[in-house]
This record gives structure tokens, C-alpha cells and sequence, in this order.
């Protein structure tokens, strides 16, 4: 492998890996403080309860979101600074904002969070708390503009043959990103959802099993029924939000809503392909046996059941028109000087990615409702098979955002900033000529390194949340269960 | 504003951030690095971490914002940097990762060889960081052999010279330093005094690389103002030495503030109008005109930045106030895991 390769392999694990833990924090965050905020308001012993127990899983789970979002901060300019010094003067100033606006205040009230039970007045405390989460989704809005900008460059003129910013407002509110961002959140709550729906299932079917009804005042009731509605909300929103983004696509990125189909060759109108078997990566399209929803593809790119859909044959063509037939002749490009460029994805990736992306999504918000469904009125749900679906289903959403992610970026290659077909002339950068001069034993050893760390990571993460999530509420309350502890004792609150 | 030279305040302002960095995570880092030498058991090692525990993760950010204000201002610095200084940055980040979560995991689990191991990921990923950063910033400093495109002539060990190894140890020495004092401004009882008695040992000997490495810039790069800076760090330096050795921590940790401030104004101030020179040929380096970013982008970050910077200080300067009270081996509760 040369260094290319092993650059995005290692930006592709470190991105999904930290992309992980960011929308469980995001979700769980939000979700933590508004647990906070109905004991603050009502003082019920319930919702303390769920506020420290849930708490719990976010921190630990947050320490390992925030140490691998590090690395993705320098990643840019060690592995690919040949991009960073293209894209700079416009991609560098959403960075700067996501760590001044949103990290300070995320990472300095998370502190005054957890250290601040018996230092804060409650109000002030909760303040914090949704200080902190709010932070959260700060960040998300920024990383997402300025990813947003690489799959559709606005708001920026060509100076000296880079790209330069003109309108900052634009970049902020790309319709790229107006649509990308309300997705990843809804993903983010998918996420923190089937957490709750998940732990809380199973505790709850363990207080049944052991005949134990008065379970806390109805701590696992209240979480699982917390976590289903907001899980179908959430699939409400990344349905409707994921059809803004294929819309948008279709305009912005045609080759790369025709991989996602594996749409070959251009149809009016095109069927939405359900399931295939075959090998989907055969551009004539011969051997690929698909079954399809005819004339909902059109639909979903033009809201119009006849119209026409290009395939990838014919956007080849147009590419190879509009953007070059070969890669420059350049020792920095390694094997890929002088070359023929590759303008189709890897399609049996973006078709599997889609596809497995909605359908994962869609059966976690089915489990949440099924178990919301399972418990109504004061039912406790008896069967084995209820606690394992419901962890079981606790992966879905992770799972479903990690391949749309992987879909979207994989989907734009050859393209590391992707031509806006209405845009400014020359904005867009290949990924095979923004790699890094490095040595490829420079990159083998960053990436072999941080796939080792992260791996432990993962497995120390697993461990220490599967002890407190089985431990249940009494390993987070404190010995006394004092909730309003207003006597400034010597002994701190909490202490690491 | 076009008649306000914006590359060169931003210049300054990530030079603050710099600062910023190097005072909040050098105790963060000193903190760590001691937590074998000050911590005879568990509940006094649990006390250092404490004294930072509120703390220590806003206080990272600094490095976040100073990296990611060098890519929005100077794209061709942060790529040319980063990309040279690869390895040891990733070293850095690796200890990082490390720290961030052994501060938070380690008292998860009610076990003696569970809590040593993450003391020691702390140990590391606080010594390792403090010498990375300080090679990649006296790396900025001394240069880089850089060819035409900024990219590293050479291999990696390019940039692991005397004079950058001794901005390693500079780095790291102050904040061994700057924790000690740290730990016996914070604490109370034997663990503060035995963070006097060692910071009062360690001080003359630990600032002395930085002294060193401010020679050797100043020699080379610097200008006759930056004299002016030498002497204020090397006066704070001797004061925060002479204070602690009287028991005056809080002064000691006044004069360690300010010293490592003028260190700060000696680096970039000799640095400058170069933001990361070549050294193989000074028409490759990177100069503060030629790699700011377009007027329009830096009026924007000048906007942002005037009004958010004041309102970070404000808050975080309140974390500090919240948790003012030393702590000691009373306030450190029972170990209750699940």
C-alpha cells in the first residue's frame, strides 16, 4: 500500500471509531439534561436516579469521544496537508469556531458538571449541564459545515488557484449542511434512544423476572419510554431530513446518488432498488439481479414519478468532459501519476451502505416502538427474548450512522472536495492529490498505532459500561442518597 | 479594519493561545508527571488528580484552538508543521488519548492493579506530551528543512536535533516545575508539604533548559527587544524559585506565570515576521504575510474571536473560583464502585 492508501484507510477507522462515542454524547448529553431538568422542576426521586445513572454511561463514554476527537483536529495538516493548504482560508474557519465557540464550553462546564453537585446552586448546576450539551451540538454544526463545504464548495471565489472565502454566511448555511445537520443529530438521538430503550429494557425485565414491582419508582419504565419516543422521533426526522439530503444530492453530487443505487445506466423513469444479489460493482450491469420499487428513485431525486435519473455510464462521460481524463504527471501521486482517473465509487460500498443505513435505522425505531408497545400501562414484558432484541438493538443506530457516514464520504471519492456543478470553476481538489508527503512507513506506523490504541479503547469502553449499565442505579447513588445535599461537607461530592 | 495588519495580530493571537497552553497544561502536566514522587498511596495520588479533575479537560482545549487558529490564519504553517513534526505528534496524541481517559476510568474499578496501570498511562501521557510539544514548538522556531512546497527534506529525524530536544526538555522541565508548585497550592496537609520541599529542590535545576533554549533563540533569531523578555523570564524564573523556597506558593506560581509568558514573547517574538523558517533555504520559509489567510477570513475569526475570547476567560476564570478550596486526604471520598 502507498501512502494514499494507508492515509484514508487511517482517516476512514479514526473517523468512524470517533464518530462512535461523538453522536451517543450528543444524544445521551441532551437526554441527561433534560433528566436533570424535570427533577429540578418536579424533585422526584425517579429522575435524580436517572440523571446519575445515565450521567454515568455519558462520561465514561464521553473521555474517549473527546481524546480521539484530538487526533482529528491535527489529522488534517499531518496526513493531508496538501488539501490543508488548498482548502485553508475557507475550511480552517469552521475548525477554529467548532473549538471557540463549542469545545470550550463543552469540555469547561463538563467539569463544573461533574465536580459541581454539592458546589452549585441546582439551578446553576443545570445550567451546566445544558451548557454542556448544547456545546455538543455546537460542535456538530461546525464539523458538519465545514464537511459540508467539501461535498459542495460555496461561498468562495479561486485566488492563485485556491479556493478563498468571500461569504462566510454561506458556507454556515450551505444547504449541504442545513440538511446534513439535523440528520446527524436525529442520528445522534437514534443512538442515545436504543441505549435507553436498551439498558432500561433490560433492567426492567430483570425487576420483573425477580418479582422486584416496585423498581425504583419506574426509573427503567420512564427511561425506556423516554428512549422509544425519542427514538421514533428521531427516525421521523432522519427520514425526512435523509430525503432533503438525497434531493440535494441528485443536484450536487449526481455520481454519487447513481452509486448508491448502482444505478448504471441513465433511466426515466428509475426504479429505487430494494435488495440485489450479484456483484453490484460490474459496471455493464449484466449479472446484478435487483428487485426495485419502480419510478420511486425518480421520485425521491425530483418529486416526480417520470423523471429522468442518470446512471453511471453516462456521468462518466460528463466527468471525463468537465474534470480531466487523467491524473497530472507528479511523483507525488505515486502510482496514480499520468493515470486514468476513476470516476465511479466503490459501488458495491455506497449501494450496500445505503441501503443497510435505512434499514438499520428502521428496524431500531421499530424495536423502540415494539417495546414501547410491550410495556403500556404498567406492563412488565416476561419473555426471554425481550431483553436480549432490545440489547441486541442497541448496535443498529450505531451501526446505520457509521455506513451513512462511510456511504458519504466514500460516495464523493475520487473527490476530495467535489465539484459544485453551479459553483465557481476549479474549486475541487482530487483526494489522491491532498495527501501528505510523508514516507508510507511514516503512515503505516500513525495508522497501526491508533487502530491498536483504539481497539483497547473499545474493549476497556465495552467493559466499563457494561459494569455500570448492569449495576443499575445503585452503583451511581451516593451511600446516604442524600438529593439535596445543601451542607458543605468535607468530603467532595464526587471525586475521581 | 484594512488599515490593522490582521496576519500579525493573529500571529499574536496564537502565540496566546500558545501561552494559554503551556501555563493551564503545563501544572496539568506537572501534576501528572509527580503523581509517583508526591503520591505515597492511592488517596494522595487520588488528591493530585483531584486538584486538577474539574479542570484539566478545558484546559486542553487550548491546544485544540491554537492548532485550529494556526489552520483557519496560517493554513501552510499547520500543514507544514504538522506533516514534518508527524511522528512526534503522534506520539503526543497517543498520550493524550491515554491521559484523557486514565483520568477518567481510573477510579472505575475497585482494583489496586487496575488504578496502577492507569497511573502509569498518566504518567506517560503527561511526560510524553509536555516533550512533544516543546520539540514542536521549538521546531517552529529553529526551522525545519523545507523544500519549495513546505513539505520536510530528510527523514523524520530531521526534526530531532540537539537544539529541538532541548525545547523538549525546556518544556517539560517547566512544567515538572510549574505542577510542583501547583500541587502545594492546591493541597493541604504532608502532600503540600512535600510539593514544597520538592519544588523547592527541583526549580533551580527545572527551569534551566528553558533558560537554555531561550539562549539559543534569542542568539539566533532574536531582536533587541526580545532581550528585554530573556531578562523578565529569567527574573521571574529566579523569583518563583526564591518564593517557593519560602513557602510562598502562590507567589511562586505568579512568577512561573510570568515567566513562562515572557518565554512565550522570546520564541515568537524571535520567530517572527517567519512563522516556521526552513533551514535549508530562507526563501522556503513560511512567512507570517505570505501564509495568512485572505483579509476577509481573518476579519471574521478577529470578530469572533474579540467577542468569545473574553467571555471564555470569564468562565473558566469562574471553574477556578468554584473549585478555589485546597484539597487533602479528608475531602477525598470512600472508593464505591459497582
Amino acid at each position: 500500500m502507498d501512502v494514499l492508501d494507508l492515509a484514508r484507510w487511517q482517516f476512514g477507522i479514526t473517523t468512524v471509531y470517533h464518530f462512535l462515542m461523538v453522536p451517543l454524547t450528543i444524544g445521551l448529553s441532551v437526554l441527561v439534561a433534560v433528566m436533570q431538568t424535570a427533577w429540578v422542576r418536579t424533585g422526584r426521586h425517579r429522575y435524580y436516579a436517572m440523571t446519575k445513572f445515565w450521567g454515568k454511561l455519558l462520561l465514561i463514554n464521553f473521555a474517549a469521544g473527546v481524546v480521539t476527537g484530538i487526533v482529528q483536529e491535527f489529522q488534517f495538516g499531518m496526513t493531508w496537508s496538501a488539501y490543508s493548504r488548498f482548502v485553508g482560508d475557507v475550511f480552517g474557519a469552521p475548525l477554529a469556531m467548532e473549538g471557540l465557540v463549542a469545545f470550550f464550553v463543552e469540555s469547561t462546564f463538563l467539569g463544573l458538571w461533574i465536580f459541581g453537585w454539592d458546589r452549585l446552586p441546582k439551578k446553576v448546576h443545570l445550567a451546566c449541564a445544558w451548557a454542556f450539551s448544547l456545546a455538543t451540538v455546537a460542535s456538530a454544526y461546525f464539523i458538519i459545515a465545514a464537511n459540508s463545504w467539501m461535498q459542495h464548495p460555496v461561498g468562495a471565489e479561486i485566488v492563485d488557484g485556491r479556493p478563498r472565502l468571500t461569504d462566510i454566511w454561506a458556507v454556515l448555511t450551505n444547504n449541504t449542511t442545513l440538511a446534513a445537520f439535523p440528520h446527524a443529530i436525529a442520528g445522534a438521538f437514534a443512538v442515545a434512544a436504543a441505549l435507553l430503550v436498551g439498558i432500561g429494557g433490560w433492567h426492567l425485565w430483570r425487576k420483573g423476572r425477580d418479582g422486584d414491582p416496585e423498581e425504583h419508582d419506574g426509573i427503567w419504565r420512564t427511561s425506556v419510554k423516554l428512549g422509544a419516543l425519542v427514538g421514533a422521533v428521531a427516525f421521523a426526522g432522519l427520514a425526512v431530513t435523509g430525503d432533503m439530503q438525497g434531493k440535494l444530492m441528485f443536484q450536487q453530487q449526481p455520481m454519487k446518488m447513481a452509486a448508491a443505487e448502482a444505478l448504471c445506466n441513465t433511466e426515466e423513469p428509475a426504479g429505487f432498488s430494494i435488495f440485489a444479489y450479484g456483484d453490484v460493482s460490474r459496471p455493464d450491469c449484466e449479472n446484478v439481479k435487483s428487485f426495485t420499487v419502480p419510478a420511486l428513485l425518480s421520485f425521491l431525486a425530483h418529486n416526480d414519478f417520470d423523471s429522468q435519473v442518470k446512471g453511471v455510464n453516462e456521468l462518466v462521460a460528463e466527468y471525463r468532459a468537465k474534470y480531466g481524463t487523467n491524473y497530472p504527471v507528479d511523483e507525488r501521486l505515486g502510482e496514480l501519476s499520468g493515470k486514468p482517473i476513476d470516476y465511479v465509487p466503490i459501488l458495491p460500498v455506497t449501494y450496500w451502505a445505503f441501503r443497510l443505513m435505512i434499514g438499520l435505522g428502521a428496524i431500531s425505531a421499530g424495536i423502540g416502538v415494539l417495546a414501547l408497545w410491550l410495556t403500556r400501562r404498567g406492563r412488565v414484558p416476561r419473555t426471554k427474548w425481550f431483553p436480549r432484541m432490545v440489547l441486541a438493538a442497541i448496535a443498529l443506530p450505531f451501526l446505520a450512522n457509521s455506513l451513512g457516514w462511510i456511504f458519504t464520504e466514500m460516495g464523493r471519492q475520487p473527490f476530495v472536495v467535489v465539484p459544485n456543478p453551479t459553483g465557481v470553476d476549479g474549486m475541487w481538489m482530487f483526494t489522491a492529490t491532498g495527501v501528505s508527503s510523508l514516507s508510507a512507513g511514516e503512515v503505516l506506523t500513525s495508522l497501526i498505532a491508533l487502530t491498536t490504541v483504539y481497539a483497547v479503547l473499545a474493549v476497556l469502553e465495552l467493559f466499563l459500561i457494561t459494569k455500570y449499565a448492569r449495576a443499575g442505579v445503585e452503583g451511581v447513588l451516593p451511600p446516604d442518597d442524600k438529593t439535596d445535599k445543601t451542607e458543605e461537607g468535607d468530603e467532595l461530592a464526587f471525586a475521581y | 479594519m484594512s488599515t490593522v495588519d490582521l496576519p500579525t495580530i493573529w500571529f499574536v493571537v496564537i502565540a496566546a493561545f500558545w501561552l494559554g497552553y503551556l501555563f493551564l497544561e503545563g501544572f496539568d502536566f506537572g501534576v501528572g508527571m509527580l503523581l509517583p514522587v508526591l503520591g505515597r498511596d492511592d488517596t494522595d495520588r487520588r488528591v493530585m488528580v483531584n486538584t486538577i479533575g474539574p479542570v484539566w479537560d478545558g484546559n486542553e482545549v487550548w491546544l485544540i484552538v491554537a492548532v485550529g487558529a494556526t489552520f483557519a490564519a496560517f493554513p501552510p504553517w499547520y500543514a507544514s508543521l504538522s506533516s514534518a513534526v508527524y511522528l512526534p505528534l503522534l506520539v503526543v496524541l497517543l498520550a493524550l488519548i491515554g491521559r484523557g481517559v486514565a483520568f477518567e476510568w481510573r477510579g472505575k474499578v475497585d482494583s489496586d492493579r487496575w488504578r496502577r496501570n492507569w497511573d502509569r498511562v498518566i504518567v506517560a501521557g503527561s511526560w510524553l506530551p509536555a516533550l512533544g510539544v516543546g520539540l514542536l514548538l521549538s521546531a517552529s522556531v529553529l526551522g525545519i528543512p523545507l523544500d519549495a512546497q513546505g513539505n520536510r527534506v530528510g527523514s523524520w529525524l530531521e526534526v530531532v536535533r540537539w537544539d529541538t530536544v532541548l525545547g523538549a526538555i525546556a518544556v517539560a522541565g517547566f512544567a515538572l516545575v510549574h505542577g510542583a508548585v501547583f500541587v502545594a497550592l492546591k493541597t493541604e496537609g504532608e502532600i503540600r508539604e512535600r510539593a514544597r520541599r520538592l519544588a523547592t529542590g527541583v526549580s533551580p535545576v527545572g527551569l534551566l533548559p528553558l533558560f537554555g533554549l531561550l539562549a539559543v533563540v534569542q542568539l539566533r533569531h532574536g531582536s533587541d527587544w526580545t532581550w528585554i523578555a530573556v531578562a523578565v523570564a529569567l527574573l521571574a524564573g529566579a523569583a518563583a524559585v526564591a518564593r517557593i523556597a519560602v513557602g510562598r506558593e502562590g507567589q511562586a506560581f505568579a512568577a512561573l506565570a510570568v515567566t513562562i509568558t515572557a518565554s512565550v514573547v522570546v520564541l515568537f517574538g524571535s520567530l517572527y515576521p517567519d512563522v516556521l523558517p526552513s533551514t535549508v533555504d530562507t526563501a522556503n520559509s513560511l512567512t507570517v504575510a505570505e501564509s495568512a489567510s485572505s483579509p476577509y477570513t481573518l476579519e471574521i475569526m478577529t470578530w469572533l474571536g474579540a467577542f468569545v475570547a473574553p467571555v471564555v476567560l470569564l468562565y473558566q476564570g469562574w471553574t477556578y473560583w468554584v473549585f478555589r478550596r485546597r484539597i487533602g486526604r479528608r475531602h477525598v471520598p470512600a472508593v464505591r464502585v459497582p
